[in-house]
C-alpha cells in the first residue's frame, strides 16, 4: 500500500540523517551524543506545546494557534507571581487563572464560530495570540521574567567512562524530561481510564454522536482547553525557568505546528514523536549540516535550525499527508 | 413522450464494472450501455451503487475491474476534469453550486472549458477577452432563458430555495454543452409542481439539443414516464435492464423494491 | 434618492458586464481619482504621504495580491511576505546589477521573479489543503528569511546586513518628494487594482472562486485544479512581489531581512480578514485600518489627556487587532467590504426603511 511504501521511505531517511553525521566523522561519539540529547532536550519542550494542540484539536476540531500566547501568558503569570508569593502558590493560581482562560475563549471565540471551516478558526485564534500578547504584556510587563525552579543550572557531565571527556547534560532539561513524561503518563491515565477521559475522546471522535447521547459539549470543551492550559503552564514553566520568559516564547508555538504535522494533528503519541524528531532534526541540522552548508555557498552563518523544521513538515506533507500517527481524511462526494 | 426520436448507437460501454471501497463493494460486475439521444434511468434501492455507477462514469471513482468504452474507444482512468473534457457533465445529489457566487456566474463556470483568452487579455480586458465573454454570456443566457431563472441572475445562489438551486445546477451543467448529461436525483426534495417543471426541461433538453440523459431517480413515475430505457441495480448488481414496461414486469426488480430478503 | 437605477436600463450584455454598472457609482469614481490625482498633492501633508498614505497605497496592493489567492481562490498563506522580499531583493539586484534598467522594468521582472518563486511554493497547495498549506507556507516564510539574511549575493556582501536603494528615476523624473512619491504609487496602485478586477471579473476569477467554493465540482465542470491553483499563486505573488519592491524602494529606503517576517504576513492576512476577503474594494479598507489605527492609538491618548506608555500603547494595539479579528470573523466574516455594501444598499432604498 502507498502508505506503507511512503512511511519505509521517509523512516529510511530519518534514520540515514540521523546517522550520517556520526558516520562522517564530523564529531567524536562523545559530543554527537551532546548534540543528540541536546536535540532530545529541545524535543521534548516542542512535544509540549504541541499536546495541547493536539488536545483541543482532538476534542473540540479547532486548531488552536493560540497555545503558545497561552504558554506565555501562563509563564509570565507563574514568573510574576512568583514574586510576591512561594512558587507552588503562583502555579496554583496560574492554573486557576487558565481554567478562566479557557471558560472565556470558549464562550467569546468558539461558541460563535462552531461550524465554520478550519482555517476561519485558525485565523480566529491569531486574533486570540495577538490579542494574550498585548493583554500579557500589558498586564505582567514586557521585560525578561526569571522563573526559579530550584534546579541547579550548572551542567553535569556523565559517561565519562563510556567516552572519552564525558557528556554535558543539563540537570533542568533532565527535569523538564522527567515533568514532561509525567504529564503524558498522567494525560494517558486520564483518558483510558477516567469517565470524562473517555467523554472527551467521544467527542474527538464524533460531536454529533457524543452530543446525541448527552454528553456536554461545551462543558466538555471548557475541560479540554483547561487541560490544555495547564499543559501550556507546564510547558511555560519548564521553557521559562530555562531561558527567562519573554516574547519570544511565542515562537515556539509556530514551532510545534511542523510537530503535529509529522505526528498527526489527533494523536499524542504522535506529538511526542514529531516533537522529538523535530527537535534532534534541528538540532543535527544546525551543528552538523550547517557549517558543510557555510563552508559550500559561503552563507553569513548558520541558522538553519530556523526554517528546517517546517521544510522538513512540508516533505513529509508530501509524502504522508495525514502524519506518522494521523487519521487519513476522505472527501465524500 | 416522443416515441419518434432517432436513438442512436452506444456512445457509452460499461462492462464488468467492480468498485469496492476497503471492504465495502459498491458495484459488482455491472454491464450496460448507453444509446446516444436516449435517456437512460438508473433505479434501485438505496445504497445500490447507483451514485457510485455515475461517480465512474465522469472519473470521480476508478474501477478496480472492468472496463468503459466511450465513444467505441476503450477509456483509460480519467479525472474528473478529462471526463469533462470529453463531454461528460454531471449534477450533484446535494448540489454542489458555488455558494459564493451568483447564478450567472455559477453558470459561467460551465463555460470555463470553452473560455481561451490568456491571463493578460483578462487582465487589460483586450477587445479578444471582452468578445469572448460576451459571446458566452449569449450562450448563458439562452440557458437562462430555457430554464426560466431570469429574475435570479444576480442572486448568490445559497439564497435560492432548494428547488431553484437544483435548476441552477442543470443550467450549469447544461452550460458546458455536453454529449453526456449525468443527472444524480435531480428531483430529490421537490414538490409536485417542481417535479413537472424538471421533467419538462429534462424531455427538452433531450429533445432540442439531442443530449444523452443518464438519470438516477427515485420516482418511478418520473422514472416509466420520461425514460427511454432503464437500469436495475441492487445490492451494486445489475438485476434488471430494459425498457420501462420490461422493467416493470421483473420479478427479481419487484423482489428488490419489496426488500424480499436474499 | 440619489442612488436610483431607475431609469438606467441596460441593454447590451456589454453594459451590464461593466465594472460599474450604475451610473452614480462611475460618476462617484471619476470624481474619487480626480481628487486622489489633482487634489491630493495640494490637500496632503507630507506627514500625511509619508506616515499613512504611502504605507497604506503599498500595503493596499500587498493586499490585493493576498486577497487574490486566499479570499478569491481559497488557499490559505500566513507566509506571504516572503514573496514581497523576493520582490525587494530582487527589485534591489536588477537595479544594482543592471542599472541601466528603467525602474518600471525593473518592478515588473521583480514582480515575475516573485511569481516564480510564489509557484514553486505553491505546488504544495495541488496535494494539501486547508491548516496543512498554511504550514507550508511558513516553509517559504521562514526559509526566504533566511536565505535573504545568509546568503550574502543578495545583500551585495553588506556586511551588516542591511540594503539601501537610490532614488527611483522614471525617464529623468525623480521619484523623491512625498507628492512625488503618491503620485507614483497611486498611479501604480490605479493601475494594478484595475487588472486585479479585471481578473476576477474573467473566466480565471470564476475558476478561481470556484475552486474556492467547491474544488470537487469545479474540477468536474472541467476547471483544472493545477492551473488555477498556481496561476493564483504566480498573480498574487506578483502583485505582493511588486508590492515589496515598492515598499523597499519607495517607503523604507534602506531595509534588513528582518523586514519581512511573520509579523508582516500575519498583518496582510489582518488586513484582508478585516477589509473583506474576496473583495478589492476591502483590500484597500484593510489596508488603511491597519496602517491608520497604530496612529490613531498614538494620538488618541493625547487627545483625550489620558497618560499612556508607548508601550502601553503598542499592547493596546495588539489587543485591539486580536480582538477585531474575532469580533469581524464572528459577526462579519465578508469584512468592511461587506458593511459597505450594506450601506450602499441602504442608500439606495433611502429615504425608505425597505
Amino acid at each position: 500500500m502507498k502508505k506503507n511504501t511512503n512511511l519505509i521511505i521517509l523512516s529510511v531517511g530519518l534514520l540515514a540523517g540521523l546517522i550520517a553525521p556520526l558516520a562522517s566523522g564530523a564529531g567524536d561519539p562523545g559530543f554527537y551524543l551532546e548534540v543528540l540529547l541536546g536535540g532530545l532536550m529541545s524535543g521534548v519542550l516542542y512535544s509540549l506545546v504541541a499536546l495541547g494542540f493536539v488536545l483541543i484539536f482532538k476534542a473540540s476540531g479547532v486548531f488552536n494557534f493560540a497555545q503558545g500566547a497561552m504558554v506565555l501568558f501562563a509563564a509570565l503569570s507563574v514568573a510574576r507571581m512568583a514574586e510576591k508569593m512561594p512558587l507552588w502558590a503562583a502555579m496554583l493560581l496560574a492554573i486557576a487563572i487558565m481554567v478562566v482562560l479557557a471558560f472565556v475563549i470558549e464562550r467569546l471565540v468558539l461558541r460563535p464560530l462552531v461550524n465554520q471551516d478550519p482555517v476561519v478558526l485558525l485565523m480566529a485564534t491569531l486574533g486570540v495570540t495577538y490579542f494574550l500578547n498585548g493583554f500579557g504584556q500589558a498586564v505582567w510587563g514586557s521585560d525578561i521574567y526569571e522563573i526559579n525552579l530550584g534546579i541547579a543550572k550548572e551542567p553535569v557531565m556523565i559517561l565519562q567512562s563510556v567516552f572519552q571527556g564525558g557528556v554535558l547534560i543539563n540537570k533542568d532539561d533532565v527535569a523538564a524530561a522527567v515533568a514532561a513524561a509525567l504529564l503524558v503518563i498522567l494525560l494517558a491515565l486520564f483518558f483510558q481510564k477516567t469517565k470524562t477521559g473517555r467523554a472527551l475522546r467521544a467527542v474527538a471522535d464524533d460531536h454529533l454522536a457524543a452530543q446525541s447521547i448527552g454528553i456536554p459539549l461545551n462543558r466538555i470543551w471548557v475541560i479540554v482547553w483547561s487541560i490544555a492550559g495547564v499543559v501550556a503552564l507546564v510547558a511555560g514553566v519548564i521553557w521559562g525557568a530555562k531561558l527567562g520568559v519573554q516574547f519570544s516564547v511565542s515562537q515556539v508555538a509556530l514551532k510545534a505546528l511542523p510537530v503535529v504535522i509529522l505526528g498527526g494533528f489527533t494523536s499524542i503519541p504522535g506529538a511526542i514523536v514529531g516533537g522529538l524528531i523535530i527537535g534532534v532534526g534541528e538540532k543535527m541540522a544546525e551543528v552538523f549540516l550547517a557549517p558543510v552548508a557555510v563552508k559550500a555557498f559561503d552563507l553569513a552563518g548558520g541558522g538553519i535550525e530556523n526554517w528546517f523544521a517546517y521544510v522538513l513538515a512540508l516533505l513529509f506533507l508530501l509524502v504522508l499527508p495525514e502524519g506518522l500517527f494521523g487519521e487519513k481524511h476522505i472527501d465524500r462526494v | 413522450m416522443s416515441k419518434n426520436k432517432h436513438i442512436g448507437e452506444v456512445i457509452l460501454g460499461l462492462e464488468g464494472i467492480s468498485l469496492a471501497f476497503g471492504g465495502v463493494r459498491a458495484l459488482q460486475n455491472v454491464s450496460f450501455d448507453v444509446r446516444e439521444h436516449e435517456i437512460r434511468a438508473i433505479i434501485g434501492p438505496n445504497g445500490a451503487g447507483k451514485s457510485s455507477m455515475l461517480n465512474v462514469i465522469n472519473g470521480v471513482y476508478h474501477p478496480q475491474e472492468g472496463t468503459v468504452f466511450f465513444h467505441g474507444a476503450k477509456r483509460h482512468d480519467v479525472n474528473t476534469h478529462e471526463a469533462a473534457e470529453q463531454g461528460i457533465a454531471r449534477t450533484f445529489q446535494n448540489i454542489a453550486l458555488f455558494k459564493g457566487m451568483s447564478v450567472l456566474d455559477n453558470i459561467m463556470t460551465g463555460r470555463n472549458l470553452r473560455m481561451k483568452s490568456g491571463l493578460l487579455a483578462q487582465a487589460f480586458r483586450l477587445p479578444s477577452a471582452e468578445r469572448e465573454e460576451l459571446q458566452h454570456r449569449e450562450a448563458v443566457e439562452q440557458i437562462i432563458d430555457f430554464l426560466e431563472i431570469q429574475a435570479y441572475r444576480r442572486t448568490p445562489v445559497g439564497r435560492l430555495p432548494y428547488g431553484l438551486q437544483k435548476r441552477v445546477d442543470l443550467a450549469r451543467a447544461l452550460a458546458m454543452e455536453p454529449k453526456l448529461l449525468l443527472l444524480d436525483e435531480p428531483m430529490a426534495g421537490m414538490n409536485v409542481e417542481e417535479k413537472q417543471d424538471m421533467c419538462r426541461f429534462i424531455l427538452d433538453v433531450n429533445d432540442e439539443f439531442g443530449t444523452t440523459i443518464v438519470l438516477i431517480e427515485h420516482d418511478m413515475g418520473v422514472v416509466m414516464d420520461i425514460s427511454d430505457r432503464v437500469v436495475v441495480l441492487d445490492y451494486g448488481r445489475k438485476i434488471g435492464d430494459g425498457t420501462p414496461d420490461e422493467v416493470r414486469g421483473n420479478q427479481a426488480v419487484i423482489d428488490a423494491y419489496l426488500g424480499v430478503s436474499h | 434618492m440619489l442612488y436610483r437605477e431607475n431609469g438606467q436600463f441596460k441593454t447590451s450584455y456589454r453594459a451590464d458586464q461593466q465594472m460599474l454598472p450604475i451610473l452614480q457609482d462611475r460618476i462617484f469614481m471619476v470624481l474619487l481619482l480626480l481628487f486622489f490625482f489633482a487634489g491630493g498633492p495640494f490637500i496632503f501633508s507630507d506627514y500625511l504621504f509619508l506616515s499613512i498614505i504611502i504605507p497604506f497605497l503599498i500595503l493596499a496592493l500587498a493586499a490585493i495580491g493576498l486577497n487574490l489567492l486566499v479570499g478569491y481562490c481559497g488557499q490559505i498563506s500566513i507566509g506571504h511576505a516572503a514573496f514581497m522580499s523576493v520582490g525587494a531583493y530582487a527589485a534591489y539586484n536588477l537595479a544594482l546589477r543592471l542599472p541601466q534598467l528603467n525602474f518600471l522594468v525593473v518592478l515588473v521582472l521583480a514582480g515575475f521573479i516573485a511569481a516564480l518563486v510564489g509557484m514553486l511554493f505553491g505546488i504544495p497547495s495541488l496535494r494539501i489543503r486547508g491548516l496543512y498549506l498554511a504550514v507550508a507556507t511558513l516553509a517559504a516564510q521562514f526559509f526566504m528569511d533566511w536565505t535573504f539574511a545568509r546568503v550574502k549575493w543578495f545583500t551585495n556582501y553588506a556586511p551588516s546586513g542591511s540594503v539601501s536603494t537610490a532614488t527611483i528615476d522614471i525617464f529623468g523624473w525623480s521619484v523623491d518628494t512625498p507628492v512625488r512619491k503618491y503620485l507614483f504609487l497611486l498611479a501604480v496602485v490605479t493601475v494594478f487594482a484595475l487588472v486585479a478586477k479585471n481578473l476576477v471579473r474573467g473566466h480565471m476569477g470564476r475558476a478561481w472562486m470556484a475552486m474556492r467554493d467547491m474544488d470537487v465540482a469545479a474540477e468536474v465542470i472541467g476547471i483544472r485544479p493545477v492551473y488555477a491553483k498556481l496561476t493564483a499563486f504566480a498573480v498574487s505573488s506578483f502583485y505582493v512581489g511588486v508590492a515589496g519592491a515598492l515598499w523597499g524602494f519607495v517607503y523604507l529606503g534602506s531595509w534588513e531581512p528582518l523586514a519581512f517576517d511573520i509579523n508582516l504576513s500575519l498583518n496582510l492576512l489582518f488586513m484582508i480578514i478585516i477589509g473583506g476577503m474576496g473583495s478589492i474594494l476591502g483590500s484597500f479598507f484593510g489596508a488603511f485600518f491597519m496602517v491608520a489605527l497604530p496612529i490613531v492609538l498614538n494620538h488618541m491618548p493625547g487627545w483625550l489627556g489620558i497618560e499612556m506608555s508607548t508601550a502601553m500603547v503598542s499592547n493596546l494595539e495588539s489587543m485591539i487587532f486580536g480582538a477585531l479579528i474575532i469580533f469581524f470573523l464572528i459577526v462579519e466574516p465578508q469584512g468592511l467590504a461587506r458593511l459597505w455594501a450594506i450601506g450602499k444598499e441602504k442608500l439606495r432604498l433611502w429615504p425608505f426603511p425597505h
